[in-house]
């Protein structure tokens, strides 16, 4: 049987077929290994990387790779470190290893925010931030995350090496620019001196996905008013680069409680929900920017924090 | 294709195809039936096993992908010195009623105990977040891997109360 819609009553009536249609399965030994793999199967070729969001998605046919390259032996892929003033963080980086890393907790709080409310612990301890990037649903929470930090994915293929700042990478619901026979290798994050980030997310149930999410993250100049601030937010739009009258009104103002409640006021109209079983439209409008709200305010208290004890890095 | 896996301490090889699931490996080729299988969409957790030490939802692994890893299902808890501190826990605390969320949710404290033998109520309950049980209300669990915290030898020689929801 195949899926006509991706509406709820096809997925429970494709829940009696729960095992993938068939495929063939390859595990790169290597970076190279993978991209010649993906060359030489073509279209019909998917990367496998945690699998928690493929695998779901081949068992209710609603992907049907006819060939599987696992790059789960790719170590390589699997780091997280500082350089150059930049986080850089592997693709095969686990949900598991970032919620765990004191680096990435002190430098962008805002990962961890997202990361403990991001599915439960064992799919925690299977996907990945490259894979979650690359499934590119509207609802997931690592985009929203690296649009407000101004993540850039390094992305190869046969055509080399290109960096696509987060924004121009996702290029709406499941699409990315990752094309056929690239994959992401890295993700960049620019450290900011006196910054601070946050993430706010209301959920039906623990682990589920995101009702609504806001992520923000701000640096504060000498001054003590904003000099920089990123939004990003899940699952109330299809686009994820649409906040930027969010931060033109932050950039230059103190931050009150007064600008947040406004800055929540633009994400609230500037976002485009659409009403589902996990609320109405109007609901999520009101989240949004009651999450942007909430998310503003603590990445400008962590923000005084990391300046007031003379830190560069929040 | 052919796959080994190293399962509870063994080397375990069987002819699979590739969409083949872990959780299936372990039921049909390998007869391990203690690992159960629910949901099938990685939302129930009473497929956990452990993949390397760690636990995962072994209905969203590929056996293929489990190849040359180690899997710990439930069948090893049971030593010849006996039962599992975990298995110990559930009896005394009657941390089940039907039992199908119970090998996921021992498999999960396995893990959350062999990296931190004292974990509070909130870890406890954090580490299980991704298991249901339909009959217990979870309380009794949380006092099972209590109880296994603090007989890591497995045995009761206390009788002192477990404490989980005695506190608001
Ligand atoms: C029960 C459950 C609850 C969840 N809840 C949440 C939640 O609350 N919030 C949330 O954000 N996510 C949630 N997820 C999704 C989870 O975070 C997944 O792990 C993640 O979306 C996908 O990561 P993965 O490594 O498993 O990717 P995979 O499933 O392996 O791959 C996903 C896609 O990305 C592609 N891909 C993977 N890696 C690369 C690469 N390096 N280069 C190119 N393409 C690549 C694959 O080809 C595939 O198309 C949930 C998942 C489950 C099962
Ligand atoms: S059967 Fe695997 S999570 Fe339910
Ligand atoms: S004991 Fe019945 S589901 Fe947990």
């Amino acid at each position: 049987m195949t899926v006509r819609s991706y509406g709820f009553g096809a997925i429970a009536l494709e829940a009696a077929v729960q095992v993938p249609a068939t495929f063939e399965y390859r595990r790169a030994s290597s970076v190279e290994d993978a991209l010649a793999l993906l060359e030489r199967f073509g279209e019909e070729a998917r990367v496998i990387a945690g699998g928690h969001s493929l695998l779901p998605m081949m068992k209710l046919r609603l992907a049907r790779p006819e060939f599987l390259v696992d790059i789960n032996d790719l170590h390589e892929l699997d780091y997280l470190r500082l350089e150059g003033g930049e986080l850089l963080i592997g693709a095969l980086t686990r949900h598991r290893t970032l919620l765990e890393s004191e680096l990435v907790g002190r430098l962008f709080p805002i990962f961890h925010d997202a990361e403990r409310v991001i599915a439960d612990p064992p799919v925690r301890n299977r996907g990945t931030i490259g894979g979650s990037l690359c499934q590119a649903d509207p609802a997931e929470d690592l985009s929203a995350v690296c649009t407000a930090v101004r993540a850039v994915a390094v992305i190869l293929g046969p055509g080399g090496r290109r960096s696509v700042p987060m924004q121009e990478f996702y290029r709406g619901p499941y699409e990315t620019a990752v094309g056929a026979g690239e994959l992401l290798v890295e993700i960049r994050v620019p450290v900011r001196p006196n910054a601070g980030s946050a993430y706010r997310k209301v959920e039906r149930k623990t682990g589920d996905w995101a009702v609504a999410a806001a992520g923000g993250a701000l640096s504060l100049a000498d001054d003590g008013r904003i000099g920089w601030a990123g939004i990003g937010l899940a699952a109330v739009s299809t686009s994820l680069a649409g906040y930027r009258r969010v931060e033109e009104a932050l950039v230059g103002r103190e931050p009150t409680d007064e600008l947040f409640t406004e800055a929540g006021r633009i994400a609230a109209e500037d976002c485009d929900p659409l009403s589902d079983l996990r609320g109405t439209e109007e609901y999520k409008r009101h989240l949004a920017g009651e999450l942007t709200h909430r998310a503003l305010t603590l990445a400008a208290e962590r923000a005084r924090a990391a300046g007031g004890t003379g830190g560069k890095d929040a | 294709m052919q796959v080994t896996i190293n399962v509870n301490g063994e080397d375990r090889t069987a002819e699979v195809e590739a969409r083949h699931l872990l959780v299936r490996f372990l039921r049909d080729d390998l007869g391990l039936t203690g690992t159960h299988w629910g949901c099938d969409t990685s939302n129930c957790g009473t497929c956990v096993v452990l993949f390397d030490g760690e636990p995962v939802k072994s209905c969203t692994v590929l056996a293929a992908m489990a190849a040359g890893h180690e899997v710990r299902t439930v069948e090893s808890l049971e030593t010849g010195d006996g039962l599992d501190p975990v298995q110990q826990g559930f009896i005394e605390q009657h941390g089940l009623q039907c039992g199908f969320c119970t090998p996921g949710m021992m498999m999960s404290a396995r893990a959350l105990l062999d990296r931190n033998p004292d974990p509070s109520e909130q870890e406890i309950r954090e580490a299980i977040s991704g298991q249901l049980c339909r009959c217990t209300g979870y309380l009794n669990i949380v006092r099972a891997v209590q109880w296994a915290a603090r007989h890591p030898a497995g045995t009761a020689n206390e009788t002192e109360t477990e404490t989980a929801g005695s506190t608001p």
